[in-house]
């Protein structure tokens, strides 16, 4: 029996007002998920891949079709109900990492738990967990500028992580990241992936990333040109 | 809890800028609970001398008489009406009587007042109990500026020349008797205090006077025909008058600091909302509504305010308490509008005072802080999260 399908989208267009016109970010796109996948949108520049992970993300909505996630349809969830939804199920990565710098590392990865207000006692384990999945326990109470952009990605990581979230949306999460930071975050996120099941979809247009993808759906100018089984062999070697 | 713990973090994080905001706002509490502290207690005070020295608990004035006038002096005196005489018996009244004169004090000539009191009187605070020697001089009692001003001192001998209801002039030494120290200027400065049956033989108006002084603990309110009551709170009138006009000094220093503090914490709001919008975007994909986050950005704002009140304790406390203590020299012949001052004021600084200020600059801390943060309801996520701002 195939995984529970997670993300449901139809017939779904985005448009941007634009000097009077529109512009489609978005062009008939049908695609599903479903839950453990590992899975990449790529293409160019431009193409629409932020776009889509944002509606996903239920931080935007479609113009047009239909975007069910988790059992919330995007269009008809009001401001709070998707602020809910991010609360409860999703995750956030993102390029440019957005820790609160006036945080310490613990504080980073506790505030969606205070946000859900988790009980102290559950929250701070939790909290040492995640932090000890991306390997910064001896960190903890460093605040994010005095940390690389590889440990600020993982604190991100932890943060998105740390409450068990059904779904983790990772926009561009290693376009910061030289060779080998980028390959210890995949590392980590498939770690997770296949440890808990949380399910990945990236934006990218990062070949490293790429080679660690199970399933690459790539956007051309808005459409989905192409969906395809990947090996995730850069995976599978690291591990070994 | 949560917006107020990283409310907090980013506030003390913006470093120096927060800091400039949180001193400017604590001078703006600590100036106006100064001020209001100090004009408080030389309110208080003034009003106590003034009952103490010279209006007790109000005053009946003899109809013609205008102690504004100089020239209603003359005729400012009648018969001590019949049916306060038990009043008088009892302590609750003293009759004392004013009248124009000029005294020689070393060959200079100087108008002055004579003013009859009974020596026995304890209504007032005038030391009149030296008034009932038995000599041949006249005694007189006269206030510690009279004397220096006039190089007078106790055992001084001095001319004084008056008209007498006649209008016959006539002259004769009176003796310095005793020197008093007062604040209130009115009773000391150009007065000179004699005993009121000896005043009333020399003007040749037995059984009258100008004013009826209440007890203080005696609220008058018969009225004498001829006479005028004036109540005490009427009498102290102008000292509310004098605080009031010097309030508004004060609120004026006081406003322009809040303006000034108000002023740049839109500032930083507005800058930290611009250059934070990244961060928004983040709480928002995080999970928080629109309304969360404003209410973050609020609550930081706000909280300069909150600094402020502990920064201004830190040093506002013990500097408010030893003025409250030492008291604040005033300087020599501050003497405004005839109002009682003394050498020393003692500030008073009531709770009702601070808490009000304390409230005032919070709510106003707040709304300010507010205001900018409509910027973020208009913010779309995606946008902020992408470093725009729409
Ligand atoms: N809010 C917006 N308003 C107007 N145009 C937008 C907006 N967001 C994205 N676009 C446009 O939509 C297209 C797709 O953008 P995006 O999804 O960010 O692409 P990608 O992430 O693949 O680089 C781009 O041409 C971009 O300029
Ligand atoms: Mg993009």
């Amino acid at each position: 029996m195939n995984p529970r399908e997670i993300v449901k989208i139809q017939n779904m267009s985005k448009q941007f007002p634009m000097a009077g016109a529109f512009f489609t970010a978005l062009a008939d796109i049908d695609l599903s998920f479903r839950a453990g996948e590992f899975t990449g949108i790529v293409g160019p520049s431009g193409s629409g891949k932020t776009t889509l992970l944002n509606i996903i993300g239920s931080l935007d909505v479609p113009s047009r079709g239909s975007a069910i996630v988790l059992e919330h349809s995007i269009s008809d969830l009001s401001h709070k109900r998707a602020a809910q939804l991010r609360n409860r199920h999703l995750g956030f990565i993102f390029q440019t990492y957005n820790l609160f710098p006036v945080y310490t590392v613990y504080e980073n990865v506790e505030f969606p738990l205070l946000l859900l207000k988790m009980p102290a006692a559950a929250r701070k384990q939790a909290v040492q967990e995640a932090i000890a999945w991306v390997g910064l326990s001896d960190k903890t109470d460093s605040k994010p500028p005095q940390l690389s952009g590889g440990e600020c990605q993982r604190v991100a990581i932890a943060r998105a992580m740390v409450k068990r979230p059904e779904l983790v949306l990772a926009d561009e999460p290693t376009a910061n990241l030289d060779a080998k930071n980028s390959h210890n975050i995949l590392q980590t996120m498939e770690a997770l992936n296949r440890e808990i099941g949380t399910t990945f979809i990236f934006a990218t247009h990062d070949d490293k990333v790429i080679n660690y993808l199970r399933r690459k759906i790539t956007l051309n100018d808005g459409r989905v040109v192409k969906d395809e089984i990947a090996s995730g062999t850069a995976g599978k070697k690291a591990k070994s | 809890m949560i917006s107020i713990k990283l409310a907090y973090r980013n506030l003390i994080g913006a470093g120096l800028r927060t800091w400039l905001n949180v001193v400017v706002l604590s001078f703006a509490y600590v100036v106006i609970i100064w001020h209001k502290g100090f004009l408080q207690g030389w309110d208080e005070q003034a009003r106590r001398d003034t009952i103490e020295w010279e209006i007790g608990g109000g005053q009946y004035l003899q109809q013609d008489y205008d102690p504004y006038d100089p020239l209603s002096l003359e005729a400012g005196h009648g018969m001590v009406p019949n049916d306060a005489s038990a009043e008088i018996n009892q302590g609750r009244l003293t009759p004392i009587l004013a009248l124009p004169a000029a005294m020689y004090p070393q060959g200079r000539i100087q108008s002055v007042i004579l003013k009859g009191i009974d020596p026995q009187q304890r209504i007032i605070a005038i030391p009149s109990e030296a008034l009932s020697v038995q000599s041949s001089e006249i005694p007189a009692v006269i206030g510690s500026r009279m004397a220096r001003n006039n190089r007078l001192a106790v055992d001084d001998l001095i001319t004084i020349r008056w008209r007498d209801a006649n209008g016959t002039f006539d002259a004769q030494e009176v003796k310095i008797v005793a020197i008093f120290r007062t604040n209130v200027g009115s009773v000391d400065m150009g007065q000179l205090w004699l005993p009121l049956q000896r005043l009333q033989q020399m003007a040749q108006l037995p059984g009258q006077a100008s004013i009826l002084v209440a007890d203080k603990r005696f609220n008058p309110t018969q009225s004498y025909s001829g006479w005028i009551l004036k109540e005490q709170k009427i009498l102290l009138q102008p000292i509310a008058d004098v605080i009031r006009m010097k309030s508004i000094g004060g609120l004026v220093i006081f406003f322009m600091l809040l303006l000034l503090a108000m002023l740049a914490i839109f500032d930083t709001q507005v800058l930290s909302i611009f250059r934070r919008r990244r961060e928004i975007g983040t709480l928002m994909a995080l999970g928080m509504t629109r309304g969360q986050v404003i209410r973050i950005f609020t609550i930081e704002g706000a909280m300069h305010a909150v600094l402020a009140t502990v920064v201004a304790a830190v040093y506002g406390i013990p500097m408010l308490y030893y003025f409250a203590k030492t008291g604040w020299k005033m300087p020599e012949m501050v003497d405004d509008m005839g109002m009682a001052i003394a050498e020393t004021i003692y500030p008073a600084y009531p709770a009702q005072l601070v808490l009000g200020t304390i409230l005032l600059v919070l709510v106003a801390v707040t709304i300010v802080s507010f205001l900018p943060t409509r910027r973020i309801a208009k913010l779309h996520p995606t946008e902020a999260i992408r470093g725009k701002l729409s």
